[in-house]
C-alpha cells in the first residue's frame, strides 16, 4: 500500500480548514494533522458581528464541529501552539515539547488585531475585536459599563461599534481620517454611511488621533493629539490587523509584513506553504475572506497534484454587515486623473452608485443604499470587462425599461466562489441543482450551505437556479411557499381554505397539490392552526400535526424529560397550591424547581410516563407554557396593596388570563398588567402590555423581550375596564386572523403597521364589534382543559404517555 | 452450543394500541424502541436521534414513511433509519410484522 502523505496544518482557523476541505474534495491521499491554538473547533470569524448583536450564537457559527474532524480522520490538537517548523529535520515543534513529522506543512496562523502603541494601551478594558473571546468580553463590558469608544472607523470597527450600541452602550467611533471606511469608500458614500449610522445611534469623532489612553488601572478615557479628551470606560481597537509571523520567523522563512508566498502559495522553504491572513502575496496582505478561499483553492490543487492556474492576487470587495445599511465597494473606488467615473446620487432615496473606469475597463465600484448590482459589478471588475453601451444601459437603468437583465452568475467560472462565507463554488451549486433536482433557494441552501450564513449571495444563487432551470425557476422568492411542500403563500392558503371550504390538513394537501403527500414539520402545524382559526366550532384538532410540546402538553428538554408549569392566574398562588407543588416535586424526585420570567413555577425534569400522575396530583390547570397560546399575564401588586397603585392590576390580570387562555394563537402571547406607570410588571416587552393610571388604562402592543427585543407601541388609552377588554379582544382576534403561523406580535405589528391596527381595532367601531364576536366564538368553542383530558381518558393516557416494558 | 441468531419476535400490542402518526415507546430488553403506525405501515426505530446531541424520536411529526426529529428537525426515513440530506446519519431500525391485528417487533 502506498504510504499516505503526512500533511500538518498549523492553525485551525478558516484559512487552514478551508484549504483542507478543498484538498479533501480532490484527494484522500493525505494523513492530516491540525494544530490549533484556540481551545475550540473552528468557527466562521466573519460572523462574529452576528454573535455580538445576538442574532447568532457560538454554536451557529461553528464551521466544523469536533465530530467532523473525527469523521474525516483528521487528528486535531486544540489548545496547542506550534512554535517552529524545523525544515531540516522536517518536523513541526509544539510548545508542549512534542514534534510531528511532515511531508507538507500549511501555515495558517492568521492575524491578530493591531493595538496602537500609545501609552495606556495595556490598561484594563482595552481590547481588540477578533475572536469569540473578544465578543464575550464586549458582552460582559456592556453589562457593567456605559461609555465605549471604538478606535478605527473601518469595516470591523463599525461592526463592533454597532454591536456595542445594540448591547446598550453609548459608543463613539474614533477615526484618524476625515471620513469612514476610507480604504473602501469615497467621501460621498462615507458621508451617507455616517448619517445612517448616526441615525442608528452611533457617535463619531473623526480626524482625531489618539495619543494616550488615560485612567487608573482601568481605562477612563482617550486623549487626542489636539488636546481634547473623550470619556470611555471600555475601548475596542479596530485599527487593522497584523499577520502572525512569529512561527515563520522562528522557522527562518522569508517574512516581510506577512509570510512571503509565491503565486502557488509556497513559502521560501520547500514543502512549506502558507495561506490566509498570515501571508503576503506580491506585496499585499489581505484581511478579507475572499482571498483566503482563492488562495486555498490554488494551494489544494497544488498539494493534490491537480493542474492549477497561478494565484495572481484578489480583487477586494467589501460589504458592511450592519443591519439596515447597504454598502458595497469593489476594486478601485477613488477618482484619479486617469480614471473616468459614472456616478448617480439620489438624495431622496438615499442611494449612490459610482462605477470607476480605467481605460474604459470597469476597475471598481461603490454602492450605497441599493446593492442589487453588487455581485454583477464584482464580477465585471474581476473579469476586467470593458464598458459598452449595453452594459452601461444595464448598470444605469438607462435605455428602456425592460431590457433583459443579464445573469451575472452565469458568467462565473466553475470554481469561482459564490458564497464567500462557506466557500461554495459555482460548480458545487450547479452540480447540486442538476444531480439532486433542486428547484428552490432553500434546497440549495440546505444541500450546499450556500447563503446559509450572511445571505449576501442569495441573488447569485437565485440567478444560478434561473440559469440552470430556465423557466422552471420562479425567482424573487415571491413564489416561495410556506415550506418545501408547496409554492403557495400563507395568504393564498388561508384564502383557499375559506373559499373551497377545506376542513382538514389532508384535504388541503390533496386539493392544493402538496408535493409531499402528508406535508412536513413546517406546514402541518401551520395548517392545523389556520384550520382551527377559520373553523373554530367544527375543526377537529389533529394531535399528530402538533409540535411535540403542544402534543404532550409539556415542554420537552434536551434529555427527553419534560417540564410542568401549572396555571397561576395573574401570577398569584396560595400556600395550599405551593404545598401541593412541593409534595409532587418531592414524590417524583424532580431535579429542579424554578421560577419563570412570567411569574410561574416550573417543575423541571419530569419523566414522560410520570406526566399524567404529576398533573393529576397537582390538580391545577395547565399553565400552557408549551403552547402557541396565552402563556402568562404578569402583574404587579397594584391598588390592592401598593401605595402607588391606581388600578387593580392583579384582578384585571387574572380576569384577562381566564378570558383569553386556552385558544390557539399564531405564536405564544404574553401579557402584563400594571397598576401604575412605574410599570413593575414590564409592559413594554409584552405582546399586550397594560398600564393603569388614575383615569383608566393604556394599551401597548407588540413588545418583545426575546431574541429581537422590541419596545411595545402605545395603541390607545381607554377609560373603562369594558373598553380595555373589548379592544384587547379585537387586537388578539385581528392578530389570529392576519399573522403568519409562528409570527410574534412584534413582527406582526411591524409588518402590517400600527396605524392599520389602530384603524381596525380602535377607530372602526363596527369592525371591532365583528372581531370581538369572532373572538367570542373561538372562546366559546375552546376545548377541555388539556391535562384533565389526558387524566380522564385512560386510553389516551396509556397510548401517549405509557411505557411498555418487555424483558426476555 | 449453537447460538440462535434468528430474530425473536416480540408481540407488543394490537394495532389500535398505536395512535395513527403518534409515536409510542416500548422498552424491549432495555432498548427503547419508538413505534409509529403511519398511514402505510407500522415502523419501529430505536428511540434515539442520530443527531450528535441525541434525544428521543418518539415525539416527532410523521409524514408518510418519514419522521421529523422532534428536537433537531432532522428528516429520517422510518424504513431504514437513514437521515435525509443535507444531514447525515442513521438510526437503528427493527423489523415489524403485523398479523391478525397484532404487532410484532423483531429483536436480536
Amino acid at each position: 500500500m502506498k504510504r499516505k502523505l503526512q500533511l500538518v496544518v498549523i492553525g485551525n482557523g478558516m484559512a487552514g480548514m478551508n484549504a483542507v476541505e478543498q484538498l479533501m474534495k480532490l484527494t484522500d491521499s493525505c494523513d492530516i494533522t491540525v494544530i490549533g491554538q484556540e481551545p475550540h473547533p473552528n468557527y466562521n470569524r466573519i460572523m462574529l458581528s452576528y454573535v455580538l448583536d445576538g442574532s447568532k450564537t457560538m454554536d451557529d457559527i461553528v464551521i466544523n464541529p469536533r465530530a467532523w474532524y473525527d469523521e474525516a480522520g483528521i487528528t486535531l490538537h486544540t489548545g496547542t501552539t506550534a512554535t517552529r517548523v524545523d525544515t531540516t529535520r522536517r518536523v513541526v515543534v509544539m510548545d508542549n515539547g512534542h514534534e510531528v513529522g511532515y511531508d507538507r506543512v500549511i501555515i495558517a496562523t492568521g492575524s491578530t488585531p493591531f493595538i496602537l502603541p500609545v501609552p495606556g494601551a495595556d490598561k484594563q478594558g482595552v481590547i481588540g475585536f477578533r475572536s469569540i473571546e473578544d465578543c464575550d468580553r464586549m458582552m460582559e463590558a456592556a453589562k457593567l459599563y456605559k461609555k465605549a469608544a471604538v478606535i478605527g472607523g473601518g469595516l470591523l470597527g463599525l461592526e463592533a461599534a454597532k454591536g456595542l450600541v445594540q448591547l446598550g452602550m453609548d459608543v463613539t467611533v474614533v477615526h484618524l481620517p476625515d471620513f469612514l471606511m476610507e480604504r473602501q469608500l469615497d467621501e460621498k458614500a462615507a458621508r451617507m454611511l455616517q448619517t445612517e449610522l448616526e441615525r442608528q445611534g452611533l457617535k463619531f469623532a473623526l480626524g482625531k488621533q489618539t495619543q494616550e489612553l488615560i485612567g487608573g488601572e482601568r481605562v477612563e478615557g482617550l486623549r487626542f493629539s489636539d488636546g481634547t479628551e473623550l470619556e470611555a470606560e471600555f475601548v475596542v481597537m479596530a485599527v487593522g490587523i497584523r499577520p502572525n509571523v512569529e512561527l515563520a520567523r522562528a522557522s527562518e522563512l522569508a517574512v516581510n509584513r506577512g509570510i512571503v508566498v509565491d503565486d502557488y502559495i509556497r513559502t521560501s522553504a520547500p514543502d512549506v506553504y502558507a495561506v490566509g491572513e498570515c501571508t503576503e502575496h506580491r506585496g499585499v496582505c489581505y484581511g478579507l475572506v475572499a482571498p483566503l478561499f482563492e488562495q486555498g483553492a490554488v494551494l489544494a490543487k497544488g498539494l493534490a497534484g491537480v493542474e492549477t492556474k497561478p494565484y495572481e492576487g484578489s480583487v477586494c470587495s467589501t460589504k458592511l454587515k450592519v443591519s439596515g445599511v447597504d454598502v458595497f465597494s469593489t476594486g478601485l473606488f477613488l477618482e484619479t486623473p486617469e480614471c473616468v467615473c459614472v456616478t448617480f446620487h439620489d438624495a431622496w432615496k438615499g442611494t449612490y452608485k459610482k462605477i470607476v473606469l480605467k481605460d474604459n475597463v470597469i476597475a471598481g465600484a461603490v454602492l450605497f443604499g441599493n446593492i442589487d448590482d453588487a455581485s454583477k459589478l464584482e464580477r465585471l471588475v474581476k473579469q476586467g470587462a470593458e464598458m459598452t453601451e449595453e452594459l452601461y444601459n444595464e448598470l444605469t437603468g438607462a435605455g428602456g425599461c425592460c431590457g433583459t437583465k443579464a445573469n451575472a452568475a452565469a458568467d462565473f467560472a466553475d470554481d469561482d466562489i459564490v458564497c464567500g462565507c462557506n466557500g461554495v463554488t459555482k460548480k458545487m451549486i450547479v452540480d447540486a441543482i442538476t444531480e439532486q433536482g433542486l428547484t428552490t433557494l432553500d434546497e440549495v441552501k440546505a444541500c450546499t450551505g450556500a447563503s446559509r450564513s450572511c445571505g449576501g449571495c442569495k441573488p447569485l444563487v437565485e440567478q444560478l437556479l434561473q440559469h440552470v432551470l430556465g423557466d422552471g425557476f420562479e425567482a424573487g422568492g415571491s413564489k416561495q411557499g410556506i415550506c418545501g411542500c408547496t409554492t403557495m403563500s400563507r395568504d393564498e392558503i388561508v384564502a383557499a381554505i375559506r373559499e373551497k371550504g377545506l376542513r382538514s390538513t389532508k384535504e388541503i394537501m390533496n386539493v392544493l397539490d402538496w408535493k409531499q403527500e402528508e406535508g412536513c414539520s413546517k406546514c402541518r402545524p401551520a395548517l392545523n392552526y389556520y384550520l382551527g382559526m377559520i373553523w373554530p366550532q367544527t375543526y377537529q384538532d389533529e394531535k399528530e400535526s402538533r409540535f411535540v410540546n403542544e402534543r404532550m402538553n409539556a415542554n420537552i428538554q434536551k434529555d427527553g424529560t419534560y417540564t410542568v408549569v401549572p396555571r397561576m392566574y395573574g401570577g398569584m398562588t396560595t400556600p395550599a397550591e405551593l404545598k401541593k407543588i412541593a409534595d409532587v416535586s418531592l414524590k417524583y424526585n424532580v431535579p429542579l424547581v424554578k421560577m419563570t420570567g412570567g411569574q410561574r413555577i416550573d417543575i423541571v425534569g419530569v419523566k414522560k410516563e410520570d406526566l399524567p400522575s404529576v398533573w393529576e396530583e397537582l390538580d391545577m390547570p395547565s399553565g400552557y407554557a408549551y403552547a402557541k397560546s396565552l402563556r402568562t399575564v404578569k402583574t404587579c401588586v397594584g391598588a390592592t396593596y401598593c401605595r402607588f397603585g391606581t388600578q387593580d392590576s392583579m384582578g384585571m390580570g387574572a380576569l384577562l388570563e381566564r378570558k383569553f387562555e386556552r385558544i390557539d394563537y399564531p405564536a405564544k402571547v404574553k401579557f402584563a398588567v400594571n397598576g401604575c406607570p412605574r410599570n413593575c410588571a414590564e409592559s413594554c416587552t409584552k405582546d399586550i402590555g397594560i398600564v393603569g393610571n388614575d383615569g383608566g388604562w393604556e394599551i401597548y402592543i407588540g413588545g418583545n423581550g426575546g431574541i429581537k427585543a422590541r419596545l411595545a407601541d402605545l395603541l390607545c388609552k381607554v377609560k373603562t375596564d369594558e373598553e380595555l377588554i373589548e379592544i384587547t379582544a379585537a387586537v388578539l382576534q385581528h392578530y389570529r386572523e392576519t399573522a403568519n403561523y409562528l409570527e410574534r406580535t412584534s413582527d406582526w405589528v411591524e409588518r402590517i403597521g400600527l396605524e392599520h391596527i389602530h384603524k381596525t381595532t380602535v377607530e372602526d367601531a363596527e369592525g371591532r364589534k365583528q372581531l370581538v364576536a369572532r373572538m367570542d366564538e373561538a372562546l366559546s368553542s375552546r376545548s377541555e382543559e388539556p391535562w384533565q383530558q389526558v387524566i380522564s381518558d385512560k386510553g389516551l393516557r396509556d397510548k401517549m404517555f405509557g411505557k411498555v416494558v418487555f424483558q426476555q | 452450543m449453537a447460538i440462535n441468531r434468528e430474530a425473536a419476535w416480540v408481540a407488543v400490542g394490537k394495532q389500535d394500541d398505536f395512535m395513527p402518526r403518534v409515536g409510542r415507546v416500548i422498552l424491549i430488553n432495555g432498548v427503547e424502541v419508538a413505534v409509529f403506525r403511519t398511514t402505510e405501515a407500522v415502523y419501529a426505530i430505536e428511540n434515539r436521534s442520530p443527531h450528535p446531541k441525541g434525544g428521543p424520536l418518539s415525539e416527532g411529526i410523521v409524514s408518510g414513511h418519514y419522521l421529523y426529529d422532534p428536537l433537531h428537525d432532522w428528516k429520517i426515513d422510518l424504513r431504514d433509519g437513514c437521515v435525509q440530506a443535507p444531514d447525515t446519519g442513521q438510526a437503528r431500525t427493527f423489523a415489524v410484522r403485523v398479523e391478525e391485528d397484532s404487532v410484532y417487533i423483531a429483536v436480536m
